[in-house]
């Protein structure tokens, strides 16, 4: 048995298909896994993120230790609440983590790990913070619901009564703001607007209720997963890991180089890897034929291995199979792509595949 | 629980056969299509093709995976369900009916006998489920 989130009972109860996910029993899907991607991009659902892991990081020296910690520079972040993604990079340059550190005050920056290397992450940063001062905590007992889609900000707010529902009605994207026990950022993994909301256990499954009575449909890791492929973002442990760099990922833009006097870890390594050529880059693939593109399928060009899907599936806002690839740097228009031992021809686009609930035009 | 038509017969691997004289219609259960969730793609057999009982003869891919068919009898593929081209989700709506997937003929009709009834079937959707 897997660590349950507070809302188990209620997944249960709604019928959900759950899931280990990181050592989380999670919900897979409710009903229809496609109806529920259609009911984030035009309407609003809810997803349980318990899982995910919330570290609060305070003390004088917490700015100084991330700009060490991160690929991304925390000097970005100067406004209280606002959020920043970056990876958390190894010595080598491989990817740790992806996460989102928020900025609350001088003294306390607040990080969302990942919860499949929520072990692993927390070790990492014990090593790293000993000569920073600094203090980890863990809050405990709090419950994390994502809120997404066109609708989800109104709907969110409706269930709240001021100044809560003022606050974050104005909240600007990828800000976050604490309110006694609540936290209410607009972020999220769909593509779409929305919010993520942290609050203690003991109120999530009201929250759950009241917006499941103002519409807001449950949203199960399928559709998770089918949203966030669409919208481009990259899933750890499938489109990266501690065996690839972000460069080789689609994630070289969370790389600040500037300034360059700024030594943090995994630096030397990338920076190794720019001098010396990266020789693999990362695509999307669009599924002319029919036919579904999965995790881990070979992709040829000229009849020459170029690389494999690293995350597929089907899109149901294009009706198409789509995928991200890591590929070798020449790959371009079209590929093959091996499906039980055919060759079918697959379109090379950027990313994303879906921006504001519309296909984008390639 | 799963709808198990008390008429048809049934393999562990989860597809259902309907008897007609020598001919004979698949598909998969209702128990399978719920397991895998909504279909985005079946690859049929062509028509004319031969298999044995046992022999991999179609593919129905969900949003979660792709999944092997098998063939619960020898015969000769017959017809197909074309439909299923642009409409796989019939397959998940209506797995007995609209959503089957192929006919044969018949090879030997005494493979029948080898085949699950509902009964035996639920008892393997059931034990499935847990």
């Amino acid at each position: 048995m897997g660590k349950q989130t507070p809302l188990y009972d209620k997944h249960v109860v709604m019928g959900a298909k759950m899931v280990d996910f990181g050592g989380w029993e999670m919900p897979l899907r409710y009903g229809s896994q496609i109806d529920e991607h259609h009911q984030v991009r035009n309407d609003a659902g809810m997803f349980d993120v318990s899982h995910m892991s919330v570290v609060d990081f305070t003390g004088p020296d917490t700015r100084a230790f991330f700009r060490k910690l991160f690929a991304n520079n925390v000097d970005r972040l100067s406004t209280p609440g606002k959020a920043l993604y970056t990876c958390m990079l190894n010595e080598a340059g491989g990817v740790l983590d992806d996460l989102i550190v928020y900025y609350m005050d001088e003294n306390w920056f607040r990080v969302v790990f990942n919860a499949a290397t929520h072990d692993k992450d927390l070790a990492w940063v014990t090593e790293q913070v000993k000569p920073f001062d600094v203090e980890i905590t863990e809050p405990s007992n709090v419950s994390m619901i994502a809120v997404q889609g066109p609708n989800a900000r109104e709907k969110v707010c409706s269930v709240y009564d001021d100044p809560i529902r003022s606050t974050i009605a104005e909240l600007a994207p990828f800000t976050g703001v604490q309110m006694g026990e609540l936290f209410v950022s607009r972020t999220g993994y769909t593509g779409e607007d929305g919010f993520e909301i942290i609050l203690p256990d003991s109120q999530v499954n009201d929250l759950w209720r009241s917006l499941y009575g103002v519409g807001v449909k449950p949203i199960g890791l399928g559709a998770r997963d089918s949203l966030r492929l669409e919208a481009g973002m990259n899933l750890y442990g499938s489109d990266m890991d501690e065996t690839t760099s972000p460069l080789e990922s689609g994630l070289g833009w969370t790389v600040a180089r500037d300034p360059e006097d700024r030594d943090f870890i995994g630096r030397e390594a990338l920076e190794k890897l720019r001098s010396d050529g990266v020789t693999k880059k990362f695509v999307g693939l669009i599924l002319e034929e029919k036919g579904v593109l999965r995790n881990h399928q070979k992709i040829f060009v000229n009849g020459l291995e170029s690389g494999e899907i690293t995350s597929g599936g089907f899109s149901p806002t294009l009706g198409k199979s789509i995928a991200f690839a890591r590929v070798s740097k020449e790959t371009g228009g079209t590929c093959k792509v091996e499906i039980r031992g055919k060759q079918v021809t697959a379109t090379v686009v950027k990313l994303p595949f879906v921006r504001n609930g519309k296909a984008v035009q390639h | 629980m799963s709808n198990v038509p008390a008429e048809l017969k049934y393999t562990k691997s989860h597809e259902w056969v309907a008897v007609d004289g020598d001919s004979v219609t698949i598909g998969i259960s209702d128990h399978a299509q719920d397991l895998l969730g909504d279909m985005v793609f079946i690859e049929l057999p062509e028509v004319g093709t031969t298999f044995s009982a046992g022999d991999e003869c179609a593919v129905v891919e969900s949003v979660k995976a792709a999944s092997d068919v098998y063939s619960p009898v020898a015969g000769e593929v017959t017809e197909v369900n074309e439909n299923l081209v642009d409409s796989p989700e019939t397959v998940n709506s209506d797995p007995y009916q609209a959503g089957w997937l192929f006919k044969m003929k018949l090879a030997d009709a005494g493979q029948l006998d080898g085949l699950l009834d509902a009964d035996a079937y639920s008892g393997v959707a059931a034990d499935d489920a847990h």
